[in-house]
């Protein structure tokens, strides 16, 4: 039975602001939790042993979904099943609605929210499991030991990220909004994320998601979201790829393509062609997309598989973009 | 800690740990034994139950998260010493083999018929993705669902 070890206070603000006072009073013994979907197994499995726990859940006006403006607003505890089903985000941003729609199932759905799902936890064989499990191997890089299992010889950690959200909304141009007690500030997601797995982010201890905002896309923006995973009902990624492209009098320009699941950080596709859309450029991309991107034994499935399946979810992607009947 | 919450209906109030599991709260405090432990890290759903309205699974949520909801259980389904339609159907069409997940799917599925009564086969696949049964019974557990009657058939009965 994998009950939550009892041994840390729980805190519940009702604001930001009381929640940035908690994390000020209690530095690196805090964690933050809103779903918990990722964190309390994580804390099951021995990973975590905070001494508080700070539970975001009851705090108003993180629910925020705005898209009038030219930067839309969503709110870090927007849940993932009604980032999903909302239906001016299904028109405005189709793939990140995909995206969401594959976030594990439906129970998770309801729990998880889009801030946990920026933050996840990067994912390996060697780290998501049981503290015996991890104990009778030999520790990691990642916790408690100074070995890593996958790549044998190296220093840091690869981790992989394995966020469903991160790689649509680096194609969507989103940035994130920090708090702390030193004030807000706003990056863009692609500096958001570093390629370390120990902590594949630059938010601080003291820091709080509040918010994600992107840009209202173009009306030529086409956009795409594939995932490979074992059961498509449930699991995480083995691979995902967000693609987006303008789509102006049959030409392919800004064209962008974020493939994860791979490394530490999601990794943007580089060098990728521009043009009349045709068999050709989309085959030069799908070419671009194998040769660039090399997954790791870090998570499961066969790694020549994978890095077979870059191509193939590009070309899936780029059928789903065209709204053409093969996306399916 | 003292947690207030509605469960099936009536106010509750334990006395618990804010980590305690739901799940733990509801089948050893409360004595409600219906909802199952399978895997215990969310992945498998026999733990289902609703809280205000919305599948989630227990063995995911401290009890101090449920204060002031409304959580519903397999055991407040049905009403009046009538088994609700959904219940029903898993009877009528063999939609249960050993029954360990059966809870699980059972409230799921009450979730979604609450929602959209007439779900086509896609949306009921969809709707039970996050519970998984070890017989493998699926079939006979979407075709419960598929063939549970409205209220008016119901009546009709």
């Amino acid at each position: 039975m994998l009950r939550i070890a009892d041994t840390f206070v729980v805190e519940r603000p009702r604001t930001v602001a009381a929640a940035l006072a908690l994390l000020d009073a209690h530095g690196d013994k805090a964690r933050l939790v809103a779903g918990g979907t990722d964190i309390l197994v994580n804390i099951k499995h021995g990973l975590h042993a905070p001494e508080v726990l700070v539970d975001l859940k009851a705090i108003d006006g993180l629910r925020v979904v705005d898209l009038e403006g030219d930067v839309f607003e969503l709110g870090a505890l927007v849940a993932i099943h009604d980032l999903a089903r909302h239906p001016g985000v299904q028109a405005a941003l189709p793939s990140l609605a995909r995206a969401a729609g594959l976030i594990a199932g439906p129970q998770l759905r309801r729990m998880g929210t889009l801030g946990g799902n920026i933050c996840l936890d990067t994912r390996c064989v060697y780290i998501n499991q049981t503290h015996f499990w991890r104990d009778a191997l030999g520790y990691c890089i990642k916790k408690d030991g100074t070995v890593c299992h996958v790549t044998k010889v190296g220093k840091k950690c690869v981790a992989a990220a394995s966020n469903d959200t991160a790689p649509v909304l680096w194609t969507l141009g989103a940035s994130v909004r920090l708090a702390s007690p030193r004030g807000v500030r706003e990056l863009a997601l692609e500096d958001f994320y570093v390629n370390d797995g120990e902590k594949n982010t630059v938010l601080a201890p003291d820091e709080i998601l509040t918010h994600v905002r992107v840009p209202r896309p173009a009306p030529t923006r086409r956009m795409a979201y594939q995932k490979l995973r074992v059961r498509d009902s449930i699991d995480y990624p083995m691979l995902n790829l967000a693609l987006a492209f303008d789509l102006d009098g049959g030409v392919v320009s800004n064209l962008d393509v974020v493939v994860s699941a791979v490394a530490a950080r999601p990794r943007r596709v580089k060098r990728l062609p521009e043009g009349p859309l045709s068999a050709a450029l989309i085959d030069e991309a799908a070419a671009l997309a194998h040769k660039q991107v090399r997954p790791l034994t870090n998570i499961n499935g066969d790694v020549a598989w994978r890095r077979e399946m870059v191509p193939v979810l590009l070309r899936r992607a780029f059928a789903e973009a065209l709204g053409e009947e093969a996306a399916a | 800690m003292k947690i207030q919450f509605e469960l099936n209906g009536a106010p509750t109030a334990v006395e618990a740990t804010p980590m305690a599991r739901l799940l733990d709260v509801l089948r050893e405090d409360l004595r409600l034994t219906g909802t199952k432990e399978g895997c215990g890290e969310g992945e498998c759903g026999a733990c289902t139950v609703l809280i205000d309205g919305r599948a989630i699974n227990s063995c995911l949520v401290p009890v101090v998260q449920v204060r002031g909801a409304k959580v519903q259980t397999v055991e407040g389904l049905a009403r009046d010493g009538r088994l609700h339609p959904v219940q029903q159907a898993f009877v009528d069409h063999g939609g249960a083999q050993c029954g360990i997940c059966t809870p699980g799917f059972v409230v799921a599925a009450a979730e979604l018929l609450a929602r959209d009564p007439q779900p086509d086969a896609i949306t009921i696949r969809e709707a039970l993705a996050g519970n998984l049964c070890r017989c493998t019974g699926y079939q006979k557990i979407i075709d419960s669902v598929a063939r549970t009657l409205s209220g008016d058939e119901e009546a009709a009965r």
